[in-house]
């Protein structure tokens, strides 16, 4: 790594609840604001912006809100939860240009109080839709409209294809629940649970279960990057971004890209995991733990094989063996994930890996220096890895 | 009628029959590019994009074709056979126009594409994958017709597949 290498140096985030009692773009600065006080740097410092295109708090309000004088970077990535590491990405490429300086990426939602993700809107009818409408149409027309459809039809052909049961999922939760049951932030703390009240839940949409899906959440995570040299200076173990990637894969379709040869694979991650690996020069085994997007628990088996932690149909036996625990070899989501902590697409996830790298975690693996950090799947995504300085 | 357990399959009330296709189902939104997929379905046909340069067939729609990058395409019937790839049973949340829980699926056609459409005439405990079914076509809103698909009773699911 160089002296020109981006590093997290800040983490920010608010309380994760159903009902914040505050506006997104409340949240949103006082995740940036915590995030700033944590890293030691001056709100001022701020000189770049990046979020979604589907966060509600644009950068211009952002700013104008903390005083920023001059924002000189202020990107937004797009597919929702797929973007999360596109945004640090695009910072890291920003803080090795020169274009900025210091860049704060941040992501607010009153996704449980507001716009429920899991209760969508009805697509407009008529002639002259934008090609994205008409994209969503294939499915939606057809009662596909929630993202817990889409995650289901991936799940039941995996299940078709490998033999797995709807038990191999339910052990993806357990495992986040009872991280998040010590996890004081987390909105079920104290709450493990049970295979057996997996099984017992309420569908959504076969083969998921309710406790196959994420919390919808009200709440914001905010991350500050700079480069190394001046990150060394600060009051926080830097952590750097050792590699970072995005990528769409052939015939994609947004969130519901089922018209290619297989469905229970993740070509995008794959390659986004080549990518990463040949970057950081690590491997899967180098990894001391991985923060794995978790909106439904499927996904957490397709990344486990998508990035080579264990090999195609294998993932079920991998978690039933302990694997993803802390005395597992590749612990997962310690901090409960988005299954147990918030559904914060995504970026709490990032500020936990930077906590574990620290060593400052609830539930800290001993001794963590590497991890690898996911996004959003069954869409455009993104991924990387993090460093603790040396 | 017995209590059944929650989440178990058993507490799923049988359903969909084409019959209960409700005139309340949404009409596609639509553009220049999907246009003649709907207008053919109103004419109770499936049809599928064909490429006049290399013969590709796709789904859905897109003005280029992805193996050739050809503008030039023209449309082709499909016979309209083909069998369950994948397929969703949807609870929650309610949708307007579907009666819960209904049955999404994932069709690969005989011709190799792959649509995503409903299954109706069949109950929700019966659908598998590998299941040959055929068109049929349920009126929108608006009169026009969405095209889904029955089951094909003459011919077995032959996995594995």
């Amino acid at each position: 790594m160089s002296a020109t290498t981006a590093a997290i140096v800040g983490i920010g985030a608010t309380a994760f609840s159903q009902d914040s009692g505050r506006s997104e773009l409340h949240l949103s600065v006082e995740a940036i604001l915590a995030a700033v006080t944590d890293a030691g740097l001056a709100v001022h410092d701020i000189d770049g912006l990046v979020s979604f295109d589907m966060d509600t708090s644009t950068s211009g309000e952002v700013a104008r809100s903390l005083g920023l004088p001059t924002v000189r970077f202020f990107p937004t990535t797009s597919y929702g939860g797929g973007g999360t590491c596109s945004t640090v990405q695009l910072a890291a490429i920003a803080l090795g240009s020169g274009d900025a300086e210091v860049v704060v990426c941040y992501r607010g939602l009153n996704e449980r109080s507001g716009t429920r993700f899991g209760l969508p809107a009805p697509l407009p009818s008529g002639s002259g839709a934008t090609a994205a409408v008409v994209a969503r149409s294939w499915g939606a027309t057809f009662g596909l409209v929630s993202p817990a459809d889409t995650w289901a039809m991936l799940a039941r052909r995996y299940m078709h294809e490998y033999g797995a049961c709807s038990a191999d999922f339910g052990r993806v939760t357990v495992a986040a629940r009872e991280f998040a049951a010590t996890n004081p932030r987390a909105r079920f703390h104290g709450r493990p649970i049970t295979l057996e009240e997996h099984q017992a839940s309420r569908w959504i949409v076969e083969p998921l279960h309710l406790l196959d899906c994420c919390m919808e959440s009200d709440g914001a995570v905010a991350v500050a990057l700079t480069r190394l040299e001046r990150a060394r200076d600060l009051r926080q173990p830097p952590v750097v971004v050792a590699a970072a990637a995005s990528g769409f894969a052939q015939g994609q379709l947004g969130m519901a890209g089922f018209y290619r040869d297989e469905l229970s694979g993740l070509p995008e991650l794959q390659e986004i995991g080549k990518r990463l690996w040949q970057r950081a020069g690590a491997g899967p085994g180098d990894m001391d733990l991985a923060i794995l997007y978790d909106h439904f628990t499927p996904s957490v088996l397709f990344q486990l094989e998508a990035l080579g932690f264990c090999a195609r149909g294998e993932a079920p036996a991998f978690v039933d063996d302990g694997n993803l625990g802390l005395a597992g070899t590749l612990p997962v989501n310690p901090h409960g994930g988005q299954l147990g902590e918030a559904y914060i697409h995504g970026f709490n996830g990032v500020a936990e890996a930077v906590r574990q790298l620290r060593g400052s975690a609830v539930n800290q693996v001993q001794g963590a220096s590497r991890a690898v950090v996911t996004s959003g799947t069954g869409l455009p995504t993104s991924g990387m890895i993090l460093e603790i300085a040396g | 009628m017995s209590t059944p357990e929650p989440g178990s399959r058993a507490a799923v009330p049988p359903a969909c029959t084409a019959g209960d296709a409700r005139l309340s189902r949404a009409a596609p939104p639509v553009n220049r590019d999907s246009q003649f997929f709907w207008h053919a379905a109103g004419e109770r046909r499936l049809v599928f994009q064909r490429c006049d340069a290399c013969a590709e067939l796709r789904h859905p729609p897109s003005p280029s074709c992805p193996r050739c990058t050809s503008l030039s395409w023209s449309t082709v019937d499909s016979p309209g056979r083909g069998r369950v790839f994948s397929f969703t049973i949807h609870h929650h949340p309610p949708v307007p126009g579907f009666d819960l829980p209904y049955i999404v699926a994932l069709i690969e056609m005989d011709e190799g594409l792959k649509i995503v459409s409903n299954l109706v005439a069949i109950r929700v405990d019966e659908v598998a994958i590998g299941q040959h079914v055929e068109i049929d076509f349920v009126p929108a809103s608006d009169g026009s017709l969405l095209p889904v698909f029955r089951p094909v009773h003459d011919l077995p699911a032959s996995p594995p597949w």
